[in-house]
C-alpha cells in the first residue's frame, strides 16, 4: 500500500518516464476544499488496447525482474476507497492519461503527504528528460511550474545543479504549498 | 516571490563550477531505487536526505539519480554508492537518519557503513 497521495503521484509519474515520454504535465484539481481530481499525462509510447485492458490488474506488468505490477492497481484501490473514481486512456504512439478523483473528506482517504517533495523528486531525478508541466487549483489559488521555462535560463547547466535545486524546491513549495499541503479535514 | 531573474543570477554563479566539472572524473554516483516497491517503502525521503548532505558538505562531485526495481523489494529502500575505483557498495533499508553516516563516513572518508551493507543485513 501507499501510504499518501503524494507516494501514488511519484510513482505513477515514473511510469511515463519509463514510456519515453517528452512532455509529462501533472494537474491537481481541488474542489470546495474536498474534491481532489489529480491527473498525469504524457506523450509517450502508449499502451495497445490488449495492454490497456489488463494494466488494472496486479499480476500484469512491463518489468522483467518480478511478475506483479502494483503501481496503477494500488493507485484504483486508494482512489475508489475513499468513494472517488479512477480512468485511464492511453493510445500507442499518441501517450497516456491517468485521471484519479478522491474525496479528502472521506475517513478511507488516505492523506496528501509531501507532494512538493515529490515534485521536486521527479525534476530532480530526470534532469535531461522529460520536461514537467505541474498546475494545481483551488477555488481560491492557481500555482504552476514548468521546467521548460527553467531550462530556458538555464541552458547547458543541469537541472540538478546543488544550487538550483535549492531554487526549483523553493519556487515549487512557495506556489504549490499553500494550495496542496493543507488541512482539508 | 522566487523570480526568474534570481535563477538567472544563480546560473551565471554555477557556470563556472560545472565546466570544471567536466574535466575531472572523481564523479561518485549515489543511485536510489524508486521503482513502486522502493517508493511505497520510502525511498523519496532517503534520496532529498541525500541531496540535502550533499549541499551541506558542498560535495559538488557527487550525483543522486533513480533506478527500477531490481527484484530484492522487501530490502527497499535500497541505495548504491558507486565511487571510482571501488566496488559498488549496495546498502539496504535505508532510512533518512542513516543518510548523513553514509555521506560522512563513505563518501567523505573513503570508508563503507558495513552494518547497513547488503551483506550484513542478510546475514543477521
Amino acid at each position: 500500500m501507499m501510504r499518501d497521495l503524494s507516494m501514488h503521484v511519484l510513482d505513477i509519474a515514473q511510469n511515463s518516464i519509463k514510456a519515453n515520454a517528452n512532455l509529462v504535465i501533472v494537474t491537481f484539481d481541488i474542489a470546495n476544499n474536498r474534491f481532489l481530481s489529480f491527473e498525469v499525462k504524457d506523450d509517450g509510447c502508449g499502451m495497445s488496447p490488449e495492454l490497456l485492458a489488463q494494466v488494472t490488474d496486479p499480476f500484469t506488468t512491463t518489468r522483467t525482474t518480478r511478475k506483479v505490477g502494483l503501481g496503477i492497481p494500488m493507485l484504483q484501490q486508494s482512489a475508489e476507497m475513499s468513494g472517488g473514481s479512477f480512468r485511464i486512456d492511453s493510445t500507442v504512439e499518441v501517450g497516456t492519461t491517468i485521471q484519479a478523483v478522491f474525496d479528502l473528506k472521506n475517513i478511507d482517504c488516505i492523506p496528501m503527504g509531501e507532494m512538493c517533495d515529490t515534485l521536486l523528486a521527479l525534476v530532480i531525478l530526470n534532469p535531461d528528460k522529460p520536461d514537467f508541466l505541474f498546475k494545481a487549483t483551488s477555488n481560491e489559488a492557481t500555482a504552476e511550474f514548468d521546467t521548460r521555462t527553467v531550462r530556458a535560463v538555464l541552458g547547458e547547466v543541469p537541472l540538478n545543479e546543488p544550487d538550483i535545486i535549492t531554487w526549483i524546491k523553493e519556487s515549487i513549495e512557495e506556489e504549490f504549498k499553500p494550495i496542496l499541503e493543507v488541512s482539508f479535514l | 516571490m522566487k523570480t526568474l531573474a534570481e535563477l538567472e543570477a544563480i546560473r551565471a554563479k554555477t557556470l563556472e563550477k560545472v565546466s570544471l566539472r567536466k574535466d575531472s572524473d572523481d564523479s561518485v554516483r549515489v543511485v536510489v531505487g524508486m521503482a513502486t516497491c522502493g517508493i511505497a517503502a520510502g525511498a523519496r525521503p532517503v534520496m532529498l536526505k541525500f541531496i540535502e548532505e550533499n549541499q551541506k558538505r558542498n560535495l559538488n562531485n557527487v550525483t543522486v539519480s533513480q533506478t527500477g526495481c531490481i527484484g530484492m523489494c522487501r530490502l527497499e529502500p535500497m541505495v548504491d554508492v558507486l565511487v571510482p575505483g571501488k566496488s559498488k557498495v549496495t546498502y539496504v533499508n535505508v532510512n533518512p537518519d542513516m543518510v548523513a553516516r553514509i555521506v560522512a563516513e563513505h563518501i567523505v572518508n573513503g570508508q563503507p557503513v558495513a552494518e547497513y551493507t547488503i551483506g550484513a543485513q542478510e546475514s543477521k
